[in-house]
């Protein structure tokens, strides 16, 4: 069996641990009861949704309707509450 | 590039660990938006210290210098010193992100001697009033009133009895050249301050106010919403404090603490005379300011 060597110095630890992983690879999309569905009819293109998003999970397309990331999105409805013409709404997820 | 008022550039990732509706992540988000790649943020022990995950991810697109609880002024300060001798050409903005509880009780020597020191430093306190990350002790920053679980109800009370500390009255009291109070349901008003912050000779204090559904108790959508009553109500008024002069920046204080107060949980078990004694003491709080304002722009 290998022992463990003997640390003397400062020199013999390791550098500061660095964390350069993006945390993409959690998928927080799975924490959500309620999901937002978008009403392209009501949207007026405002991109408040998009500027409260605290999971920034919603991004704007090129013709500048709202596209929200499900595999992100925590469903705390901060987006349909703060939406000036209602255009989201909040479904239990599931049904 | 600007979209809604506030810059399209994102510096931090989906994915990241903080609760829904986390009002901590859109303070983060709308400053590192304003302040940009050339960024190093410094954080202590608090919710900030969770939200990027587990190693080795990490949500933001920026250096991040975990220190202890203490010391986020003082690493800050050191960061900076130690850019100046390196002799970078560009501007690096060092910033200090720490919580209520890590700014007015365990970071306070720490953040007035590097005021004192007059580092280029931008440092944030945002506010979600109390330790949330280890589950919502009470800090000098909880309001009166407020139920936590170191001030838990009881038949005969409990809750805290004493007022929030003035962090803002604190640091002007060192003659800083910039301090102001900033809050994510103002978005234009962040930016602009947070921009005034980055362009300042010397220390600059951001003072933030930061919703917290899971300590608060009310429905993680109301965040914003909250945030607008707490400005309107006059219980954290949007000012700033430049070069000895004070300029409050939104006047309307339209709402009684009342309808603030009943929307969180913390808060219900009160009774109408104690929310009037709060809604006295407030009104005390607002007539000083708009004193201060006139007196030092005489």
């Amino acid at each position: 069996m290998k022992r463990l060597e003997k640390l003397v110095s400062i020199k013999d630890l390791p550098e500061a641990p660095v964390s350069n992983v993006p945390s993409l690879n959690q998928k927080t999309g799975t924490w959500r009861v309620f999901r937002p569905i978008v009403d392209k009819e009501k949207c007026i293109k405002c991109s408040i949704c998009w500027r409260c998003c605290p999971d920034i999970s919603i991004e704007i397309d090129n013709e500048g309707f709202p596209i929200i990331n499900y595999d992100y999105c925590k469903g705390c409805g901060i987006c349909a509450h703060e939406c000036p013409k209602t255009a989201i709404s909040m479904d239990r997820e599931g049904k | 590039m600007k979209r809604a008022g506030i810059p399209t550039e994102e510096f931090i990732y989906s994915g990241h660990t903080a609760c829904p509706g986390c009002g901590a992540l859109l303070v983060a988000r709308y400053l590192l938006k304003v302040l940009g790649k050339n960024t190093i943020m410094n954080i202590p022990a608090c919710c900030f210290a969770a939200i990027p995950g587990t190693f080795p991810d990490t949500c933001l697109g920026i250096p991040l210098l975990y220190n202890a609880f203490e010391t986020t002024a003082a690493t800050a300060s050191g960061v900076e010193a130690a850019l100046k001798i390196k002799g970078k050409k560009e501007k690096i903005n060092v910033v200090g992100f720490a919580g209520d509880g890590g700014t007015a009780d365990i970071g306070i020597q720490a953040l007035s001697g590097a005021i004192e020191r007059g580092h280029e430093i931008i440092y944030v306190c945002y506010d979600n009033e109390a330790y949330m990350n280890t589950g919502m002790q009470t800090s000098s920053l909880t309001p009166k009133g407020a139920t936590t679980t170191t001030n838990p109800l009881g038949k005969k009370g409990g809750w805290r009895t004493r007022n929030k500390k003035n962090m803002m009255d604190i640091v002007a009291a060192h003659d800083i050249p910039y301090a102001a109070t900033v809050n994510p349901s103002y978005p234009m008003d962040f930016v602009k301050k947070i921009e005034k912050a980055k362009n300042t000779k010397g220390t600059s204090y951001i003072h933030a106010y930061s919703v917290c559904p899971t300590g608060w108790r009310y429905q993680p959508e109301l965040g914003l919403e909250l945030g607008r009553l707490a400005t309107e109500t006059g219980l954290f008024p949007l000012y700033e404090f430049e070069n000895g002069r004070y300029i409050i920046n939104y006047k309307k204080k339209t709402k009684e603490v009342l309808e603030y107060y009943k929307l969180q949980g913390r808060f219900r078990h009160l009774s109408e005379d104690f929310i009037k004694e709060v809604q006295e003491y407030i009104d005390k709080e607002w007539q000083k300011l708009l004193v201060k304002e006139e007196c030092s722009n005489r």
